[in-house]
């Protein structure tokens, strides 16, 4: 008899903890509702909403980490109209419902006046009617596949046009006319690889085979075989994540050297050559607009900052510097507006041009999307990437690729 | 051969007389309860809370399926995200079509879909639509269970299967963007039956609805365990055998039951879309599937009470944590598991159930 008591004052004491917590929790956020308007108080609210947890934490990490850092560099500059940016973090747990939840949550409750998240496409596409519909604006960090431009959205990472294409470009200037076709079975690998087949029939180029494998997929001896059989001249890998892993390791015990058969990636970056062992992705190929090694004062900068937070050991990435760069033009689009609100910030936004770790980065007031250099990289023996070939000036974005003739059919 | 055999509701010894205020202290709780529910909450929460309430009510429906089935049942279905997916996608389907009044849905415009697949066709009528969502899982439930338990498939291999089809369902749907969405799933609905999903009234009629149906089904799962076929049941759980050389066909009952908590689950998924805003493979795969019976084991498997109040505190749980601790959350959700199963392996409700007996033995000794 004692042992149950026991056990009933212990669970008790543990229930009343959790409440105890929640509780904690609830109080101080409904405080937050009545104190914390966009514009009201001497602080400005943003939310930061990426994966903290799941598949995806890996990648989204290194993005708030660069956000957070961005946050704390125009605070100790001021901040933004006479107020310091207060970062409300939420999780978006690589769940893209909860994604949307917690997108509500700070809008709703915290009252946030922008926030940056997200990373895959799901995540964005559910987070996108909770901006529409409640009027709020979300700055998206990623490279992604093109054909959207929500109002309520600023995308600061590439669309296809300055990447994809651009990658395409140089394949083709390289003489690979051959290509072999790999991704992850979800949204952006899918319409990245319809964007390709379409250029790939008006550039005389031979798709020998496309592949899909589930994400977080491991298992790759099979596809290596198929593409290995296939002899084509290039592998164009949409791959995400994990799988790239496994896929790398596994083409270079097939034996397949870069010389003879480059990847060019579109989701492998500094940090996923880390993961994926510098042995074996040396030599191959990556698009993206921006390199920790990109040669420029305020890259340098970025760099330096970033390690002296976040330790030397840290790499940035393409999508740390997309996320850093969201603050900043978000920042100034609030200083030119000078208001927070919505719609005025808007307005404001287009045409505002800043210099930033890639360059150049303007944004197009039409479609949201920022004017970005395209640069092709090769992955050097020390786990960084070198510059082999830029656009020269940077690329206006354009999701539906309406300026591009082959493009025709898709949209 | 049945008729020959003692009837187990006669074989049973009538249960004692109870006070009448022991009695009527159930249906007071329920009407408490549902009071609290229907009028104070949504008075009192803002509509962001009561629209995040109204989801754990979805989820504590499926739960109470879950609760049926498990806790009185003794069948483990680690996949009754399957079922709430079917009933979650048939509205998402009639909603998607809605929305796009005559055209494609949108996803199926980028993923290169021409003309909509015959499978999406009757899905733009809402009664089919609804209908489907809670006769499509009962079906599937009738089919599976009527091949399982006829082979007398139990225990943990009944638990690995129901898992494998949800793990085979989410891949299944991953794999045909063009019909089904793909990774994203069907999202951005704009009106339901009329009413305009972003409108806060819509939210809390929405919140109403599903507490309605929660309460409903509550009482009509609490008629079933309190009938004879409630009897059945519960020894079916205890002694599958036993049942069966009494002359009762356990697999029968057992099928009944799976395909009622199938259809709750159904229900639940159909309320939840419109309500959250989303259906994709992330809500039924094998983790939701897993997170709801963890729940409801929370809760306490063996009152159907039980298995709502956990798969609401569990929601409640995750949201609070998730804001609270952005970085460690799920260790919290974890720990919490760890230490209600170990301090009170019969969950919260067991708990309750320990309190009341351990009062009545000191009032005994005393």
């Amino acid at each position: 008899m004692r042992n149950t008591a026991w056990r009933i004052g212990a669970a008790a004491a543990v229930l009343a903890m959790g409440l105890a917590a929640c509780g904690g929790q609830s109080s101080t956020s409904t405080g937050g509702t009545t104190a914390a308007g966009a514009g009201a108080g001497d602080t400005i609210k943003v939310g930061i909403l990426h994966s903290l947890s799941g598949t995806m934490a890996i990648s989204e990490v290194t993005v708030r980490d660069s956000e957070l850092l961005a946050v704390e560099e125009i605070n100790a500059a001021g901040g933004v109209l006479g107020k310091k940016i207060e970062p409300v973090v939420e999780d978006g747990a690589s769940d893209w419902p909860t994604f949307a939840e917690k997108a509500t949550k700070l809008i709703a409750q915290d009252k946030v006046a922008t926030v940056f998240g997200g990373w895959t496409s799901a995540s964005r596409k559910a987070m996108l009617p909770v901006f529409e519909k409640r009027k709020a604006l979300l700055w998206y960090p990623v490279q992604y596949e093109g054909l959207e431009s929500s109002p309520y959205i600023f995308y600061t990472g590439a669309t296809t046009n300055q990447q994809i294409v651009p990658g395409l470009d140089y394949l083709k200037e390289q003489g690979k006319k051959r290509i072999f076709l790999v991704g992850s079975d979800y949204v952006f690998p899918r319409t990245a690889n319809k964007i390709i087949k379409a250029y790939a029939a008006a550039n005389g180029m031979e798709i020998l085979g496309e592949e899909y494998t589930p994400l977080g997929h491991t298992e790759y001896s099979t596809l290596t075989n198929k593409v290995v059989q296939a002899k084509p001249d290039a592998v164009f890998n949409t791959l995400n994540g994990d799988s790239n892993v496994a896929f790398f390791k596994q083409l270079k015990s097939a034996g397949v050297t870069a010389e003879q058969m480059p990847v060019m990636s579109v989701s492998v970056a500094e940090e996923e050559v880390k993961g994926i062992g510098v042995d074996n992705i040396a030599g191959h190929l990556v698009a993206w607009n921006y390199y920790q090694t990109t040669d420029n004062p305020a890259n340098k900068k970025f760099v330096d900052a970033f390690k002296a937070k976040y330790g030397a050991d840290r790499v940035t990435s393409d999508p740390m510097e997309a996320g850093y760069n969201a603050v900043y033009l978000w920042a100034e689009a609030v200083k030119k507006a000078g208001t927070t609100e919505v719609e005025a910030v808007k307005k404001a936004a287009g045409g505002i041009k800043l210099d930033r770790p890639e360059g150049a980065v303007t944004i197009d007031g039409e479609n949201q999307h920022m004017f970005k250099t395209a640069r092709i990289g090769l992955v050097e023996p020390d786990g960084q990437i070198k510059e082999v070939w830029n656009s020269g000036e940077p690329i206006k974005p354009d999701p539906y690729l309406k300026s591009y003739p082959w493009a025709g059919g898709l949209t | 051969m049945t008729a020959t055999l003692p009837d187990v509701a006669r074989v049973a010894p009538p249960p004692p007389p109870r006070p009448w205020f022991d009695r009527l202290r159930g249906p007071a709780v329920f009407t408490a309860i549902a009071v609290l529910a229907l009028v104070v909450a949504p008075l009192l929460l803002e509509p962001f809370r009561l629209g995040l309430l109204a989801k754990y009510l979805c989820y504590a429906i499926v739960a109470l399926g879950i609760g049926l089935a498990w806790g009185q049942g003794g069948m483990l279905t680690l996949g009754q995200g399957v079922f709430f997916g079917l009933g979650g996608y048939a509205m998402g389907m009639y909603l998607k079509l809605h929305d796009a009044a005559g055209d494609l849905p949108d996803f199926m415009v980028w993923s290169g879909v021409e003309s909509l697949p015959a499978l999406w066709v009757p899905f733009a009528n809402p009664v089919f639509a609804v209908a489907f969502a809670i006769v499509g899982p009962v079906v599937l439930a009738v089919l599976l269970g009527a091949l399982v338990f006829r082979q007398r498939v139990r225990g943990a291999y009944f638990a690995i299967l129901t898992q494998a089809l949800a793990a085979a369902v989410v891949i299944l749907l991953i794999g045909q963007q063009g019909l089904t969405g793909g990774t994203n799933g069907l999202t951005n609905f704009f009106e339901l039956f009329g009413q305009d999903l972003a409108v806060e009234n819509t939210q809390r009629g929405l919140y109403i609805v599903v507490a309605l149906v929660l309460g409903l089904l509550y009482l009509v799962a609490w008629q079933l365990v309190r009938s004879r076929f409630g009897r059945l049941l519960i020894a079916v759980r205890d002694g599958e055998d036993r049942v069966r050389f009494l002359g009762y066909n356990p697999a029968t009952v057992k099928t009944i039951t799976f395909a009622v908590s199938a259809g709750m689950a159904g229900l639940a998924g159909a309320l939840f879309v419109p309500v959250v805003g989303i259906i994709s493979p992330a809500l039924l795969g094998v983790v939701p599937s897993l997170e709801l019976v963890v729940a409801v084991a929370i809760g306490g498997r063996f009152s159907l009470a039980g298995a709502v109040l956990g798969a609401v505190v569990m929601g409640y749980a995750k949201t609070s944590f998730s804001e609270e601790f952005a970085d460690g959350w799920l260790y919290l959700q974890g720990a919490l598991f760890i230490l209600v199963m170990t301090l009170a392996p019969k969950g919260i409700f067991g708990i309750a159930s320990s309190v009341r007996g351990l009062v009545r033995s000191r009032r005994v000794r005393a």
